[in-house]
């Protein structure tokens, strides 16, 4: 075990399997000669040369387009894109692509890829640069999502993305790099992707959650746990294939859920969730599922008007007293 | 003239009448409402697939648009299967689960008919990076019609390919029309090979609907892609029917496919083996009668096999599905 | 300062209450204590009386209106003062005459940032079911429990887990229905229907009706009931009443159920099993004997009580009963008229019915049938078959906690007090 933020993490993953496997390798803005606009492939270029550490144009269509093609003749390439954001620059590649050509060719082309990116609000980089349309991407069938939000989650899902077969949606979160954490040093440590965890025991409310808003949510059982109430938190980890297993037994447990995520609330993580509650075990609640999400505006860069819009530790509680019926 | 034996030549004369009558048969069945979906015909430009396959190593990757059934049967993939596709049979070469528009064989490094109007090109600019990541000089042929050079995806993907110098060769089937839109009147360049000036790279127009022109062409691009970078080849050409099966046609006169008809590829090249006296008229009908057996033993084939199993819809989702959903 | 009126809860599982009619109208001076409104539960009609004094302002809910215990029906303010029904977390449409019930509504909490609220929820939602949340629901169901008899202490009176937990412990502290809880016994929910007949009226089931049905099924299928039918020679007890009569005021005259009442009391006083209760692991002998006599109204059975009846006069019981039957008839009744019953007589004498089998009312042991005092031909000590005055009684009694031998004492010395009546008068 070692500490390490989740950006040593990342760095660590991706190093441990460039050095296991020469087919893998990177390509994306800003990675070598800079270093990473995050800096978590700063070095790479001096270790692995520009064969396997390859600066693109800023032209994300072809950075995921040429990605997929390496993919499809045996490479493994993980892509990144600089943020989010851009990604909708590439989503005809993740959509129509990536997520389908395995199916539509009925298995006769895979696409072992990996697309790093980095998600999230909270910087004052106003609408377009502070995104969290995790869902959006989430949607499809034929592609994979995970978001990390642990230091030692991201270590083991990426290595676990790079060694999976199938096209995988790495979505990582500015605000969570210098979040620290035990991370083990096992080269062979994966995190299985679709397997969701309970990060935080508890028996009076279920919280679901997942990257940043992990943090928010851990923090907010922590202050409820002050005032004696006791949360259990679970991090979904991965989006598609969702895994809804430790949520359904906690709410056999608790009866009560809120869902907190960094993106939009319409159509959500949240949405989602609440639906299969709803549907699998609708005869254990003893109160309306809370979501807990952005407000529905584009981000704003004043820094207060900001966080006003953002989830905030007290929105969890609040929430949370709220299916408690502790709120009057 | 060619360095191709006469057995060469005849068998590329067989392919080019397959894919034409193939074609028509086609359409016979999608009027019959045997084939559903779009349906885009290859006649009139079998002269570049047959061609520009017949200078593919068999090591070498294709990559096309969704005008693929003719590519599919240059490439070697079998006829039989490729109608069986259109049907939505099991036997189809994607099992019934790609239809028309997406062709695709790994064992004939066929990487798929796409239906995205330039959305392979990124893709062949990478299976072009593997060559080069590997430290092999396979290369990589990408078709696609001149509407594609429009978008976005053909600047980045030639660029990118020019920076890395990719062996990809961008094949333009400029056939006149993207859908019902004449080129000069959706193109800024109406000689679509010059576009490569722009990226420095090497690149030619060609007659397309002259086979031996496409073979030689695409077998000197090919060398270029493998030995300097990538390559952007014009073919020029001409589609007899609708963009697809229901196409009104509003946008050209009978008069005008009436004039291609007369410079129609498979007649040019039949007459150049005439004057060549590699052929003669019992073979042609040899040929003929064999491609109507084959194309009988086709449509038999695709009627006859049976549809996808039920588990086949959740089949090929992923590789690795994950177990809980 | 204004205040809300709201729906009394008047018995420990009523859930909800039917708005009979407005004894108050808008701008009427209340002084506390007076009576509001007539408030239909499934029980009874009851009078809602005034906690506040001062205006009547606003009816929030119009006769017929069915509303949950705890909903505001009525606003009362001084005169003159101006309410804010928002001011009060109320809503504002469904106030007067409109036929919306009001719903109670929670002042919307304090947030973070907007919540999105449903654009289309209906303005007014039938109140008329019992509000649980789904885990409760599901518990209710599984161990057999009527939500009814729980309380809600969730938003708007919803019934969530703690309250089925809370009523669970309760239920094991003092057990007040047979129990262990058996699987809830409802009336099926669509009998069979009867078929190659035409043409009905169909009249929903009133809330009285709904309970008796629900009870007299629990009570038959839940109860083991055994039965003792005895022949009371009643000769000389109805010599003894005209008597009485004869110097009673009209409003005090006693009737043969008053006769048969006070000679119940006597009897039930002497055998303690009959005046018991079966509660689960232990059967209560209770000390206070109170009869209950079942009174026939247009709208259903009703069961009144008339309290202590061994330690009351004859005239006195009758005095009760017929107060408390005319508080019945008129639908009046006040929930001490109709609740803490250990024994039933029903009476159907005065029909001329000769005899008849009735169903003990839970958690009561027993119950007693009266039938028609009538001149019947009877074999004399001589052997002559002469003209005799008799009464047939049927006891019916729980078998969980009687037996036959002692039911039959019981009997016996029931028809011992009626056959030698100045006992009744001692």
């Amino acid at each position: 075990m070692a500490r390490l933020t989740m950006r040593e993490a990342i760095s660590m993953a991706l190093r441990e399997e460039m050095e296991r496997d020469d087919r893998v390798f990177l390509m994306g803005e800003e990675i070598g000669v800079w270093g990473g606009t995050y800096a978590v492939t700063r070095g790479f270029l001096d270790q692995f040369g520009e064969r396997r550490v390859r600066d693109t144009p800023i032209a994300e269509g072809v950075i995921v387009g040429a990605a997929i093609g390496a993919a499809m003749v045996g490479l493994r390439p993980v892509a990144e894109i600089m943020t989010i954001n851009f990604a909708f620059l590439a989503m005809d590649m993740i959509v129509n692509h990536a997520a389908k050509m395995h199916y539509m060719f009925n298995g006769e082309i895979k696409v072992p890829l990996v697309i790093r990116t980095v998600g999230g609000g909270g910087r004052q980089l106003a609408a377009t640069h502070s995104q969290t349309p995790d869902v959006v991407f989430a949607h499809f069938p034929g592609i994979k999502v995970v978001a990390p939000g642990t230091p030692a989650d991201a270590k083991g899902l990426l290595k676990a993305a790079i060694r999976d077969e199938d096209p995988v949606f790495f979505i990582e979160n500015a605000l969570l790099y210098q979040v620290r954490g035990e991370v083990p040093e096992d080269e062979d440590f994966l995190v299985p992707i679709g397997v969701s965890d309970v990060k935080r025991e508890g028996k009076d409310v279920t919280i679901v959650s997942y990257s940043r808003m992990l943090q928010t949510s851990l923090q907010a059982a922590e202050r409820l746990a002050k005032e004696g109430i006791d949360a259990e938190v679970i991090d979904l980890r991965t989006l598609r294939p969702i895994d809804t297993r430790a949520v359904i037994n906690s709410v056999h447990k608790t009866n009560r859920m809120v869902i907190v995520e960094e993106g939009w609330r319409a159509y959500g993580v949240g949405a989602e969730i609440a639906a299969r509650v709803y549907e699998l075990a609708f005869d254990h609640l003893d109160a309306p599922i809370r979501r807990v999400a952005q407000a529905e505006v584009p981000l704003p860069y004043n820094r207060r008007l900001e966080q006003m819009a953002l989830p905030q530790v007290e929105d969890v509680v609040h929430a949370v007293k709220d299916v408690l019926y502790l709120n009057e | 003239m060619t360095d191709l034996s006469k057995d060469r030549l005849l068998e590329l004369y067989r392919q080019m009448v397959l894919i034409r009558r193939f074609e028509e048969k086609a359409a016979e069945a999608y009027t019959a409402g045997k084939i559903g979906g779009f349906l885009h015909l290859y006649i009139g430009e079998e002269a570049i697939a047959v061609g520009a396959c017949a200078a593919m190593r068999p090591d070498d990757h294709l990559l096309t648009a969704y005008r693929d059934h003719g590519w599919a049967i240059a490439r070697g993939l079998d006829p039989k299967r490729v109608m069986a596709e259109m049907y939505g049979k099991a036997t189809g070469v994607v099992g019934g689960k790609g239809g028309s528009m997406h062709m695709a064989s790994a064992a004939h490094r066929y990487w798929g008919g796409h239906a995205i109007v330039g959305g392979h090109l990124p893709l062949a600019a990478g299976v072009g990076l593997a060559s080069v990541y590997k430290g092999i000089d396979e290369a990589v042929v990408c078709s696609f019609g001149e509407g594609s050079t429009n978008i976005g995806y053909f600047h980045e993907s030639v660029n990118l390919a020019a920076v890395w110098k990719l062996p990809v060769v961008f094949l333009v089937e400029n056939n006149q029309y993207g859908m019902g839109t004449a080129v000069e009147r959706a193109s800024a360049v109406k000689r679509i090979a010059q576009k490569g000036r722009a990226y420095d790279i090497a690149y030619k127009t060609i007659d397309g609907q002259n086979v031996l022109e496409v073979y030689e062409a695409t077998k000197e691009a090919l060398h270029h892609a493998r030995t300097k970078g990538p390559y952007l080849l014009e073919a020029v050409t001409y589609r007899y029917s609708g963009h697809s099966m229901g196409d009104p046609e509003r946008y050209r006169s009978k008069a005008e496919i009436d004039s291609w008809r007369a410079n129609d590829p498979i007649f040019r090249f039949r007459d150049w083996l005439y004057s060549h006296r590699l052929i003669d008229d019992a073979t042609v009908d040899a040929i003929s009668d064999s491609v109507e057996e084959e194309i009988a033993e086709i449509m038999r084939f695709a009627e006859e096999s049976p549809e996808p199993p039920d588990e086949a819809l959740w089949e090929h989702i992923y590789v690795n599905p994950q177990e809980h959903r | 300062m204004a205040e809300i009126i709201t729906m009394p809860k008047l018995g420990f599982d009523m859930a909800e209450g039917k708005l009979e009619e407005w004894v108050k109208k808008v701008g009427d001076t209340v002084a506390e204590g007076d009576v509001l409104a007539i408030i239909e539960t499934d029980k009874a009609s009851v009078e809602v009386t005034s906690f506040h004094s001062g205006v009547l302002h606003r009816l929030l809910v119009s006769p017929g209106d069915i509303v949950p215990v705890g909903s505001p029906i009525a606003v009362i303010g001084a005169p003159g003062e101006a309410i804010d029904l928002a001011a009060l977390g109320l809503k504002v449409e469904g106030e007067a005459e409109a036929a919306a019930p009001a719903k109670p509504v929670k002042p919307a909490p304090e947030k973070a940032k907007p919540e999105p609220t449903p654009a289309a929820a209906p303005a007014a939602p039938p109140p008329a079911r019992i509000l649980a949340s789904p885990v409760a629901l599901r518990m209710a169901a599984e161990l057999g429990i009527d939500l009814s008899a729980v309380r809600g202490s969730g938003p708007d009176g919803r019934i969530i887990k703690r309250d089925i937990e809370a009523y669970l412990r309760e239920r094991e502290k003092q057990p007040v229905k047979p129990a262990p809880p058996p699987p809830p016994v409802p009336v099926p929910a669509m009998p069979p229907t009867l078929e190659g007949i035409e043409g009905y009226r169909a009249e929903p089931l009133t809330a009285i009706r709904k309970t008796i049905a629900r009870r007299m099924v629990e009570s038959k299928q839940q109860v083991p009931h055994f039965y003792l039918t005895i022949s009371v020679d009643m000769a000389a007890a109805m010599a003894l009443r005209k008597q009485i009569n004869a110097v009673l005021p009209d409003e005090n005259k006693v009737s043969v159920n008053d006769l048969v009442i006070k000679a119940a009391a006597l009897a039930l006083r002497k055998h303690p099993a009959l005046n018991a209760s079966f509660a689960g692991d232990e059967i209560r002998y209770h000390d206070q004997i109170n009869i209950g006599m079942a009174v026939a109204r247009e709208t259903g059975l009703l069961t009144v009580v008339i309290k202590d009846c061994d330690k009351k006069s004859l005239a006195q019981i009758a005095h009760d009963a017929r107060t408390v039957v005319a508080r019945a008839r008129e639908g009046r009744m006040q929930l001490e008229d109709m609740t803490g019953g250990t024994f039933t007589v029903s009476n159907l004498g005065m029909f001329d019915v000769e005899h008849f089998i009735a169903i003990i009312n839970p958690p009561q042991a027993a119950i007693l049938a009266v039938g028609a005092v009538q001149q019947v031909p009877v074999v004399d000590a001589d052997g002559q078959i002469v003209v005799g005055t008799r009464m047939k009684l049927t006891l019916s009694a729980d078998h969980r906690v009687t037996d036959g031998a002692e039911a039959a004492v019981f009997m016996q010395d029931l028809r011992k007090i009626l056959e030698e009546p100045i006992r009744l008068l001692v």
